[in-house]
């Protein structure tokens, strides 16, 4: 569709691979697009993108990760008014400490981008969304700030943007006034590239990030999963996250 | 004689009326590079449209193959001055030439960049060569799950 003048209210309709229509009473009906097309392009509900997180791996005074998603995002310039309680983070290193035996772990955190997500559900303006293949996300469009999201990520993944905000990437629109987070760089999974955490992390020579297809069996992610003993944050919370840690 | 005086009047009648227009009509920077194929005046009627329907394409359907992005706008529609686009903030901004006329207040760019940016390299889809690609990615972990 090189002209869109040309198309028309028809052509769309049409477009739509599969038009069901429910009759609920004469007049009114509920109609449903979508349906499996084989040439549709986006986010593929055959896929579910996720992450491994091996804590052995990752190194204690490396923050890698998370200037690259810095970079890559376009956040974590602070304003005037910069307090760590207030401040933008999409991804931190969290260290823990066993007090019994003294051993201390680190590890990246950001959105676990869990398969039934608590900040959609309580989402007023449909904002908080999953995208087909399973990446959390929110729409800025319809954001209107109320921070409940954030009241209800048991991982404290969200961020709100208190402070006027310039010269943005292109990656990552953001603005004041709406809660943001990790998006698993869906604008480079879209174009076939891998997060900016995943390849900083592989450059610094750790790989404690791994990337991959958890709905594909024969994924490393998902063999490493079948093989190898691992957690999801607050699993007893049932959210069945895509973010999954080992040796943590 | 009265028919001179007539046309004279009209002349300067439609010259006025003519320079009147030009002082209210939004003053449109020119672009450059390809026309529109639809037409000026089918983009300048339907551009909120198209660019609605995107939105929503682009972030909650991953559909990226689109016509109408905001970046791609200022490829074409960046105004310069002192050698440096000028951002959203200035009056002589692209898109504030017809809004500000209009009084449309659009808050597009209370999140996105209204300049352009260098960044392009995620308009294009990864070649299996490029090391970020997912492609290449998943082939250094198969060598590495082989050794």
């Amino acid at each position: 569709m090189s002209n869109r003048a040309e198309l028309t209210r028809r052509d769309i309709l049409k477009s739509g691979a599969a038009v069901a229509t429910i009759t609920l009473a004469s007049g009114v009906t509920l109609m449903a697009f979508g349906g499996s097309d084989a040439n549709a392009t986006g986010a593929d509900a055959g896929k579910r993108w996720g992450l491994l997180i091996d804590a052995n791996k990752c190194a204690a005074d490396c923050s890698d990760c998370v200037t690259a998603c810095k970079t890559e995002n376009g956040w974590g310039s602070h304003g005037e008014h910069a307090s760590p309680e207030t401040d933008v983070a999409w991804i931190r290193k969290v260290t823990l400490k066993d007090k019994q035996t003294g051993r201390t772990v680190s590890a990246p955190i950001m959105c676990q981008h869990c398969e039934t997500p608590p900040c959609v559900d309580v989402c007023p303006t449909g904002a908080s969304m999953k995208r087909a293949d399973g990446i959390v996300l929110v729409d800025k469009h319809a954001c209107i700030g109320c921070r409940y999201c954030m009241m209800a990520c048991p991982f404290k993944a969200r961020s709100f943007v208190h402070e006027d905000v310039t010269d943005q990437s292109v990656n990552a629109p953001r603005g004041k006034g709406t809660v943001e987070s990790c998006t698993l760089c869906v604008h480079r999974i879209d174009k076939g590239r891998i997060p900016a955490c995943v390849e900083s992390c592989e450059a610094a020579g750790h790989s404690a990030i791994l990337f991959g297809d958890l709905k594909d069996p024969d994924s490393a992610i998902s063999k490493a999963l079948l093989n190898y003993p691992s957690i999801a944050l607050r699993a007893d919370l049932g959210l069945n996250p895509g973010v999954r840690y080992q040796n943590l | 004689m009265r028919l001179v005086l007539a046309l004279i009047i009209t002349i300067f009648g439609l010259t006025g009326l003519a320079q009147a227009q030009n002082a209210l009509a939004p003053n449109v920077p020119t672009a450059t590079g390809a026309p529109h194929a639809e037409g000026n005046e089918y983009w300048r009627k339907n551009h909120m449209d198209l660019m609605r329907h995107d939105r929503d394409l682009t972030l909650r359907e991953g559909e990226r193959d689109i016509q109408a992005s905001l970046g791609q706008c200022f490829d074409c529609h960046a105004v310069e001055e002192a050698g440096e686009p000028v951002t959203y903030e200035n009056e002589k901004h692209f898109c504030r030439a017809c809004h500000d006329y209009a009084a449309v207040n659009v808050d597009c760019f209370m999140c996105h960049r209204s300049t352009p940016s260098d960044n392009v390299l995620n308009r294009a889809m990864a070649t299996p060569d490029e090391p970020n690609s997912i492609a290449a990615y998943l082939a250094r972990l198969a060598a590495e799950a082989d050794q």
